[in-house]
């Protein structure tokens, strides 16, 4: 498939005949929702409330179609996922107080994973901001710290151009949450000023061509490797360099490893590609940034999920280090050979600026000698009970290749990852950098508003997760959204649980329950449609019959509970160190 | 899928060859037979900033969360309309410094930072009080700082003192002998040597907008 790139390129899934109306502008509010219709904002999702009332009375006559969510912090993942599957930043709107209290984590987790959103937070009216007036709360100091920007609107005047240009803000460069908190005041204060177009700030504007120097550097640096690697970051992904990154590691004959979020920058079924490196990273993904003389990472921050120990971290390579972000430049890793610019461009300059290839053939060799010597599989008896990896496997097969998995956190979040076949960006859509429990579902929402009709989404997710925003539930049903839930269900916090029996002496404390709802049933009873699966012979048809099923679905595989994730890389040990199993930890 | 119990396989870690290299606590690729982190310096970065509300809160909080060691910081307006100084001192290893300025630059407030060289004129202001038992003496160290008496009583006696950190301290620790009874310093602040910019493309003047060079990294 095709990237997506501009948001123009996308058809509104609500476009009709008619041609839309800009909504008039009278108002500080009316000023914000015309600022929204002049970025193309075609989604929003919020929860009503006191002092976001006004806001909300200017989307009643407009054309974006806004989704009520059943609390606020889904609405902030919804749009996260909304901007990860569209490209054009997500939208999320609350009220002040814990409407925006509730955003938080929402935003937090965008801001780590580098997802363009816009948060519109109510506030009380200026007048009474600093005197503890019912639901306030100092939004722009709660939230500084984990935006690229936030503002507080001062004008009915200039409340839309600020709002333009906090939009624009959330996609420049790096992307990242941006948010403006609206004093009631501001959003009733009459004025017929239209928002001017949406440009970032001048002083955020980052460097997009990269310097002649860093290429030539970073050339001759790959051009004499004998044992290059590439390393795709989520930056890959958001900065639509996909293509320019695929053409440059056949073109050359690299090796291409991924992060997390960097998943899908390279097909996963490509020979030159060795999936994703860190903490539960496929064997050879590890064996390969541990040997490595020239790591060539491009759009990465270098987490410590996937560096391990910094001390063991690709110890024989040249780091030549590609990003938008000049901070990210030998923050945690020292770049020898950085390239600050758009991954797009400094991947086609340094391809230009190459006169040869590396010799890499016998290290190409090596790595696919990895690949058979470390393959990544499991113990799968005949009977239950049933492994949560053949989950996804089957979920993989049964549906069509591009189709966008969503996830929580946790072990479920593993096993889809490293079980299921990513071939295209954009399609695997998670918690990385927070790892919020809970955001599978309202991620499924927001990535279904954003694909197309003919594509399939998919939120495999854990039971606890699960239950952390079961209720959005209420809202695939309320707006008929196609989306299957498959809860990888082993009754237990399972990551919490695999690191008490590996680390606790199995003290296992607060990490299972006593009693587990029947999500089936409960899925039901909010007007979904629900499956429980005990058996293997139980897997295929129920997939289908979910698949099949036009609306909210939920599979509850009832899973083996004593499955852990594998290889495992101790935290802050050595990424080629990764144990196959608990004794080598 | 692998039928039976086998699960993962390979050979064990210990099996594996592993390389001898190894990076230092910032990340750097080091001879496995040579010790090396970087020590900490202390240096003087001065930002360009719009002069708005929080300005000072977001460069404080950055600065808290991200732990950067900041000794001193200040800020007070420029000749452009909507522009403040800001100078910190820091003390921080290299790509510590380096961290500092990249990510102050990404504020969206801070319109260019940069850091001041060694010959950079630096100054800061210290009000002492101190007892008023012995005006004479106060008075002869007061002279001697090229300081100023501001207050003077039978009880205390408050002198303005102004110079580089050094100046300072060695005036502190002569006035010690007085007894101080409370201290008030400004912290540093400090403008380049001669024509040398301070800041990286810092416009003289009074032109509003604010402009960030291109071609300086730190400075985005």
């Amino acid at each position: 498939m095709s990237e997506r790139t501009a948001p123009a390129t996308e058809p509104a899934p609500a476009a009709t005949e008619a041609e839309s109306t800009d909504t008039e502008v009278t108002s500080g509010a009316t000023a914000v929702i015309r600022a929204l219709e002049n970025a193309d904002v075609e989604t929003a999702f919020g929860v009503q409330g006191g002092a976001i009332m006004p806001i909300y009375d200017a989307l009643y006559d407009s054309d974006i179609r806004h989704v009520t969510m059943a609390h606020e912090q889904a609405a902030s993942h919804a749009a996260d996922a909304y901007g990860v599957v569209h490209g054009a930043p997500g939208v999320c709107l609350a009220t002040s107080g814990p409407g925006a209290t509730n955003l938080v984590t929402g935003i937090a987790d965008a801001n780590m994973d580098s997802d363009a959103v816009l948060a519109l937070t109510g506030q009380v009216p200026s007048d009474m901001v600093g005197s503890d007036a019912f639901q306030e709360t100092d939004t722009t100091g709660v939230t500084a710290p984990i935006t690229k920007h936030n503002y507080f609107a001062t004008s009915p005047d200039t409340v839309g151009d600020t709002v333009g240009e906090a939009f624009a803000l959330a996609a420049e460069g790096r992307p990242g949450p941006t948010l403006v908190d609206l004093p009631k005041d501001v959003s009733l204060g009459e004025t017929d000023r239209e928002p001017g177009p949406g440009r970032s700030p001048a002083t955020c504007r980052p460097r997009t061509e990269p310097a002649d120097a860093e290429v030539e550097a970073a050339a001759r640096a790959i051009e004499r490797a004998e044992k290059p690697l590439l390393l795709f970051g989520g930056g890959v992904v958001k900065g639509n360099a996909t293509d320019a990154a695929r053409q440059f590691a056949t073109e050359h004959r690299i090796p291409v490893v991924t992060t997390m979020p960097g998943i899908g920058a390279m097909p996963e079924d490509h020979d030159l590609c060795l999936s994703w490196a860190g903490m539960h990273g496929t064997g050879y993904a590890n064996m390969a940034i541990t040997h490595t003389d020239c790591l060539v990472a491009v759009g990465t921050r270098f987490d410590d999920r996937l560096t391990g120990g910094i001390d063991t971290f690709a110890p024989e390579a040249e780091v030549v280090h590609i990003d938008i972000d000049p901070a990210e430049i030998s923050k945690n890793v020292h770049a020898d050979y950085p390239v600050v610019g758009d991954a797009e461009r400094a991947i086609e300059r340094v391809d230009a600026e190459m006169t040869a290839s590396p010799d890499a053939r016998e290290w190409c060799e090596q790595c696919l000698t990895w690949k058979d010597e470390y393959p990544m599989d499991y113990a799968a008896p005949d009977t239950e009970p049933l492994k949560p990896q053949f989950v996804v496997e089957a979920l993989d097969e049964a549906t069509p290749d591009e189709t966008i998995v969503t996830s929580g956190v946790g072990q479920h979040q593993m096993w889809a990852a490293q079980y299921w076949t990513f071939r295209e960006p954009r399609r695997w859509v998670s918690s990385h950098g927070l790892g919020t429990m809970g955001y599978g579902l309202p991620a499924a929402i927001g990535a279904r508003l954003a694909a197309d009709d003919d594509e399939t989404v998919v939120c495999v997710d854990g039971d606890a997760s699960f239950l952390m925003t079961i209720q959005e539930l209420s809202v695939a049903v309320r707006e008929d959204l196609d989306i299957t839930v498959a809860i990888l269900n082993n009754e237990y916090i399972g990551m919490v649980r695999q690191w008490q029996d590996a680390f606790f002496e199995g003290r296992r404390m607060a990490a299972g329950y006593d009693w587990c709802p029947q999500f089936d049933k409960l899925a039901e009873a909010f007007g979904a449609r629900g499956w429980a699966v005990d058996s293997y012979e139980e897997v295929p048809e129920a997939i289908e019959a979910a698949l099949a099923y036009d609306g909210p679905s939920v599979i509850d595989f009832h899973v083996d509970p004593a499955e852990n994730v594998y290889p495992m890389v101790s935290s802050g040990g050595a990424n080629g160190k990764f144990a196959l199993s608990e004794d080598q930890l | 899928m692998s039928d039976g119990q086998t699960g993962l396989q390979g050979p064990a870690p210990e099996d594996r060859p592993h390389p001898d290299g190894r990076r230092n606590a910032q990340g750097i690729r080091v001879d496995p037979a040579v010790e090396s982190e970087r020590e900490p310096r202390r240096t003087v970065l001065s930002a360009i900033v719009e002069h708005e509300p929080g300005v000072l809160s977001r460069v404080a909080g950055l600065a808290a969360r991200r732990q950067f060691n900041i000794e001193s910081l200040t800020v007070g307006p420029t000749t452009v309309d909507g522009h403040a100084r800001i100078t910190m001192v820091v003390e921080e290893p290299d790509p510590g410094i380096d961290q500092i300025e990249t990510q102050l630059a990404k504020l969206k407030p801070v319109i260019s930072i940069g850091e001041l060289d060694d010959d950079a004129v630096r100054a800061e202001l210290v009000l002492l009080k101190v007892r008023g038992e012995d005006p004479d003496k106060v008075h002869a160290i007061t002279e001697m700082y090229d300081g100023k008496t501001l207050d003077a009583g039978p009880e205390t006696i408050t002198v303005q003192l102004t110079g580089d950190e050094h100046k300072i301290d060695d005036a502190v620790d002569a006035f010690r002998r007085f007894g101080i009874i409370e201290i008030a310093r400004t912290g540093q602040t400090a403008l380049a040597h001669g024509g040398k910019k301070t800041v990286p493309g810092e416009e003289p003047g009074t032109s509003g907008e604010p402009t960030k060079p291109t071609t300086n990294t730190t400075s985005k």
